[in-house]
């Protein structure tokens, strides 16, 4: 159930997360250093152009590629077929960018 | 041997298993084994070989849930205890016993393209071929495939998908892919990019543990994941 443009989709996005993964668990590690507040998050965050952009790719990122990776294992344990596959992954795709868009959205420009 | 009686199961369906003793002999194959059944307690079973010599292809069972070629694999380095259970392979719909209907198998070498992609005539000399060039050794490592299934047997992402072509005609894709004479370039990498293809190959590695002839379809698979994806980069698919 897996053609070659899902494929690619999915690697191109591992590549993408495989260094944001790294940074978001450095930057997770010092920024509980001396405590952690939602000050302190809003006070780096907010305004920057940076980290949205930086967790706006990851969040992309995150959406095609659990979507794409959930699709196969529907269909392969739960036997789920297209067209319903097709649209299970559209539409965990799109849950998944819609929360963490807000997300993003709201810790830098809103 | 410490027993002179084998206990034999075989599954005769998904919910009858037929037990067997078969008397031990010196040199035994499973073939050997289900052949004793077939000749002297049960004349009805219905299995299937032709060469016994591991080149057709024919008799490959579920040896205590493992795919094998019967014929060439010795009862003594399967028997637990003396007990062995025998079934029909995994992943094809079974006609009676342990005779599998093999059509889907062959279908998938069809739509894998593994068919012959020629582009000369009779007419035309005859192409020299490079026995040392990187895409015929590719070539060779797959050519001894006997089409026995086991790989296909052995396969779970068949078991959960089964439109996947699996690994043998997928190999079989690979193989000719790398054939000097073989033009089929453009339509085994579409065949093999479409819902049922390579991608979907998790490498997990069964086909490679378990092929008879010791062949490495899990890698003949990353070759055309590789191979699709460079065509893909370049704009081709």
């Amino acid at each position: 159930m897996l053609n070659l443009r899902l494929y690619i989709l999915q690697r191109i996005t591992a590549l993408l997360m495989a260094p944001l993964v790294l940074g978001h668990l450095a930057v997770m590690i010092y920024a509980i250093q001396g405590g952690l507040s939602a000050a302190e998050i809003l006070g780096r965050t907010q305004g920057s152009a940076v980290w949205f952009l930086f967790y706006g790719t990851f969040v992309t990122a995150v959406a095609i590629h659990g979507a794409i990776g959930l699709r196969a294992i529907v269909h392969e344990w739960g036997g789920l077929k297209r067209p319903a596959l097709d649209l299970f992954m559209w539409v965990v795709g799109l849950a998944l960018l819609s929360l963490g868009a807000r997300a993003v959205w709201a810790v830098t420009f809103a | 041997m410490t027993n002179d009686v084998l206990k034999v199961t075989i599954e005769r369906s998904s919910d009858v298993q037929d037990v067997f003793e078969v008397p031990a002999f010196e040199s035994q194959t499973v073939l050997d084994v289900v052949s004793w059944v077939q000749q002297n307690a049960d004349p009805t079973l219905s299995y299937r070989f032709a060469c016994r010599v591991g080149m057709c292809g024919s008799c490959a069972m579920m040896v205590n849930g493992v795919p094998r070629w019967t014929c060439r694999t010795h009862i003594n380095k399967v028997l637990d205890g003396n007990e062995v259970t025998i079934g029909p392979l995994r992943n094809l719909p079974v006609i009676k016993d342990l005779a599998v209907d093999m059509d889907p198998f062959f279908d998938k070498w069809v739509s894998a393209e593994g068919v012959h992609h020629g582009a000369l005539t009779r007419d035309d000399p005859i192409a020299p071929i490079d026995e040392d060039s990187a895409p015929r050794v590719g070539a060779n490592a797959g050519i001894e495939c006997i089409n026995c299934s086991v790989c296909y047997a052995a396969c779970d992402t068949v078991t959960g998908n089964p439109d996947f072509l699996g690994p043998a005609a997928l190999q079989r894709a690979w193989t000719l892919l790398n054939d000097a004479k073989d033009e089929g370039r453009a339509a085994i990498l579409d065949a093999v990019s479409d819902s049922g293809g390579c991608h979907n190959c998790h490498s997990m590695g069964s086909c490679t543990a378990y092929c008879p002839n010791d062949l490495d379809p899990m890698s003949a698979i990353a070759g055309l994941k590789r191979e699709t994806a460079k065509s893909f980069f370049k704009g081709d698919r």
